[in-house]
């Protein structure tokens, strides 16, 4: 990080909305080519750092710098290097789908001729060739995303900033948006992006932060995150209807934590299977059992106590 | 014929009960806050702002003008019914135009009503009370406007009011039909412009005998014309015989548009 | 490379290569049905204003009427949505386009609509020879003048309001009146003296002035710097308003 200029650099990043904080106080430096993830549930702060980020709303407190430039100062020129995929669309809907594209280019400057070809090439991207010609209100929720995801690549950005990606889609339009994201990445994009969703930040993120009540919980890679706040595997056991807390002194000692959430016990351990034996050792007999690898959901939960989605 | 199906259609099978619940709803979304009031109130201002200008304001470098039968008035006298009139029609209008195909077309209100026992020709009839209701608060109260700027009889001015409501039921049923075949919000224009090219040319602010030839003859078939003229026609006290057949135009016009209105939109919602 | 605000400005014309059947009504054909509804049907039993024939007498007034009708017709509901149905001005926003750039952009816009209207009206007008003055040449720039007095405050009005509702006011409390009593249809003067400084407050009367004395070649009530003045402090105000409304709007 010392050798390399950071992308976004943020010490004591404060947002406030009268009395309300939004964020407060946090630090991050985005390098170069990673793919960096703000994970968090609603109202964590992340939408708000996003806005700063991408010079839209103004710091109430703290140093806050973009390509080493002043946001306040220097928002146009900044943005003009960023592509920004806001959380809703905000597609022209009367317009074709390619003219989103160039119209959208042409306020970067492109000349009409490059944001004819750029156009063309993000259509590709986006696998909306054969869609170019119609107008972008009939198209699925998931087109949409596509398409604005492509039009925030139109200026060929040095940094792309993404505000819950995928929410609001099915679980297919998520995998093609997720294989199109992970392509950028694969190309050298510097990807910063917020998620509420823990299998997206495993699946895009070489680090992230997990954010809770406007500040910064923990910072990793999901996998040093997975490693440091949780064990290795965790079983999840149900007991029909009956009461679960008095299910934790009995399972006293059987893995290294035990947490009760409303409709399961979660168990984490090293070893799952041996986990499992042991409760059985222990003549307690759950109506299921499941044995899982641990996620950034346990981080989570281990963390603050709650869970990601409510 | 018309008259006879709107009449099978209705006998024994309308039940006021269920017509007036749909009114109610009306009545209840009234309540639903000050931008609607807002909208309601300001829309009887347009033909009173026009009667100033164009009536007072042109009239007083227009001075007398000649009415049909051989009178001499002052213009304001003249334009002053016309804008009655119109202010009949804008009123219903704008209920059976805007709102009820909001209702229809986005809102599902009536897609809710129906899943109730009221069927479509209530609706129809439901929506057309309620037409008629703010049609007549607007001419109401522009016949006291009239009635103190002494641009009309106190008594002739009572005559007048009853012709207002036809005017507004006519306009009413007239707008519902229509807007039951509307496609979109982009048809909207059309009508816009229809309407206000009926305002503009309707005998409202010059008699329409010095209409060119075409025009004179387009003219006399339209719903505005046989509207201001039976108006005009109370209002300025001296009624004719002739003002049956403009009263007879608008009630074939109400009893068509009704019936199409209901049948549409049985076809419409009842697919 | 391209200033922003011609970026801006090429979106708005994309818009309206699709959109443009809708306001064919409004901008073309609805000023001379008023023209020959009230400038030849009412006008037959006026006589003359001012030394010329009434319908001549009004040409000047539905020209301006024209320009601010638009202007302001334009500027409602269009603008509203691009902050509150499709955010067209958050998207626009998150690029090097700042919010002097969209204002820039979508009054020049707002002008060229106003101008293709306006050069329109002159020539059905003038085919039929009441346009005498050389002087006529000035009134697309009256009427431009007049289209950024208008459309700028109005677009910063719709920027600030919360609830669309807000313009059924705008059009019946402000714009009809306008229209009805700044001089379009009479002269002011025979207006009661406290309805006339209303007269005086709106840009429409200043406009209406100016393409009069362009049509006429006459001199206007108020010297010519003046009405001009009264239009600059419009547009100017309207522009710094504009500005703090997008930016609030924009920026939390």
């Amino acid at each position: 990080m010392s050798d390399v200029q950071p992308l976004v650099h943020a010490r004591g990043l404060v947002k406030r909305f009268g009395d309300f904080v939004a964020v407060d106080g946090i630090d991050i430096d985005v390098a170069p080519g990673e793919a960096f993830g703000f994970l968090g549930p609603n109202g964590a702060g992340k939408s708000s750092t996003m806005r700063m980020i991408s010079c839209v709303s103004m710091p109430s407190a703290g140093e806050l710098r973009i390509f080493g430039m002043d946001p306040v100062r220097e928002g146009p020129r900044i943005r003009g290097r960023l592509g920004v995929c806001p959380q809703l669309d905000n597609l022209d809907p009367d317009l074709t789908v390619r003219e989103n594209l160039t119209t959208y280019a042409r306020y970067f400057g492109l000349s009409r001729a490059q944001a004819r070809a750029r156009a063309e090439e993000l259509l590709e991207f986006a696998q909306l060739r054969d869609r170019a010609s119609s107008r972008v209100e009939p198209l699925s929720g998931g087109m949409k995303r596509r398409l604005t995801i492509a039009r925030a690549m139109v200026n060929e950005p040095d940094l792309v900033l993404l505000d819950e990606p995928t929410t609001g889609l099915d679980p297919q339009a998520r995998h093609l948006l997720w294989e199109r994201l992970f392509r950028l990445k694969q190309q050298g994009v510097t990807l910063v992006l917020t998620t509420h969703y823990m299998d997206e930040a495993e699946q895009l993120c070489d680090r992230l932060v997990v954010m809770d009540g406007g500040r910064i919980v923990a910072e990793g890679s999901p996998r040093s995150l997975i490693e440091s706040y949780s064990s290795p595997e965790v079983v999840e056991l149900r007991f029909g209807g009956q009461e679960l807390a008095g299910f934790v002194a009995p399972l006293d000692g059987v893995g290294d934590r035990v947490d009760v959430l409303p409709d399961r016990i979660l168990l984490y351990a090293k070893d799952g299977d041996a986990a499992v034996s042991e409760v059985h050792r222990r003549e307690l007999v759950p109506s299921s059992v499941l044995v899982r690898r641990s996620s950034l959901e346990d981080v989570f939960l281990h963390l603050t106590g709650r869970t990601l989605v409510e | 014929m018309v008259t006879l199906t709107v009449a099978r259609l209705v006998s024994g099978r309308v039940s006021v009960g269920r017509v007036g619940a749909v009114v109610g709803r009306n009545v209840g979304a009234l309540r639903s806050g000050a931008s609607y009031w807002l909208v309601l109130v300001s829309g009887f201002f347009e033909p009173l702002l026009y009667l100033l200008s164009i009536g007072v304001g042109v009239g007083a470098l227009v001075g007398r003008i000649p009415v049909g039968d051989g009178r001499v008035v002052s213009y304001a006298v003249f334009v002053a019914p016309a804008m009655l009139a119109v202010s009949a029609m804008n009123g219903a209008l704008s209920e059976t135009t805007f709102n009820f195909f909001f209702k229809m077309r986005y809102a599902k209100t009536f897609e809710a009503i129906l899943a109730t026992p009221v069927r479509p020709i209530e609706i129809a009839l439901g929506e057309l009370s309620w037409a008629m209701v703010r049609s007549s608060v607007y001419t109401a109260l522009f016949l006291v406007v009239m009635v103190v700027l002494r641009l009309a009889d106190p008594v002739w001015a009572l005559a007048a009011f009853p012709a207002t409501m036809l005017v507004g039921l006519s306009f009413g049923a007239l707008g519902m039909a229509v807007s039951t075949l509307l496609r979109g919000w982009q048809d909207f224009d059309l009508m816009t412009a229809a309407q206000f090219s009926l305002f503009l040319f309707s005998g409202t602010f010059s008699p329409v005998a010095d209409y060119p030839g075409v025009l004179a003859v387009v003219v006399r078939v339209t719903p505005l014309y046989h509207s201001v003229e039976l108006v005009r026609g109370l209002a300025s006290g001296v009624p004719q015989w002739g003002l049956l057949g403009h009263a007879g135009y608008l009630v074939v016009m109400a009893v068509a548009g009704l019936w199409f209105a209901a049948r549409r939109i049985e076809r419409v919602l009842c697919a | 490379m391209a200033h922003p605000a011609v970026a801006v400005l090429e979106r708005h014309l994309t818009l309206y290569k699709r959109l443009w059947r809708a306001s064919l009504f409004s901008s073309f054909v609805l000023p001379v049905l008023f023209l020959a509804s009230i400038g030849l049907g009412v006008g037959g039993y006026v006589g003359e204003v001012g030394g010329v024939p009434y319908v001549e007498w009004i040409v000047p007034g539905v020209l301006a009427s024209t320009a601010f009708q638009m202007a302001v017709g334009e500027c409602t509901y269009a603008v509203f949505g691009e902050f509150r149905w499709n955010r067209g001005a958050h998207a626009m926003f998150a690029t090097r386009v700042s919010v002097w750039d969209m204002i820039g952009g979508w009054l020049l816009y707002i002008v060229f609509r106003v101008e293709i209207a306006v050069v329109v009206f002159l020539l059905v007008v003038g085919a039929f020879g009441v346009l005498s003055s050389p002087w006529v040449v000035l009134t697309p720039l009256v009427a431009a003048l007049l289209a950024v007095a208008v459309a700028a405050p109005v677009t910063a009005f719709s920027a600030t309001i919360d609830h669309d509702s807000y313009f059924a006011l705008l059009f019946r409390f402000v714009m009809l009146p306008s229209t009805l009593f700044a001089g379009v249809f009479f002269p002011v003067e025979q207006l009661p003296p406290v309805v006339r400084s209303l007269a005086y407050l709106s840009p429409l009367w200043h406009g209406v002035e100016l393409s009069r004395a362009a049509t006429s070649g006459a001199a206007p009530l108020w010297p010519v710097w003046a009405h001009a003045g009264c239009l600059l402090v419009f547009a100017v105000g309207g522009v710094w308003w504009a500005g703090w409304a997008f930016r609030r709007r924009l920026q939390d």
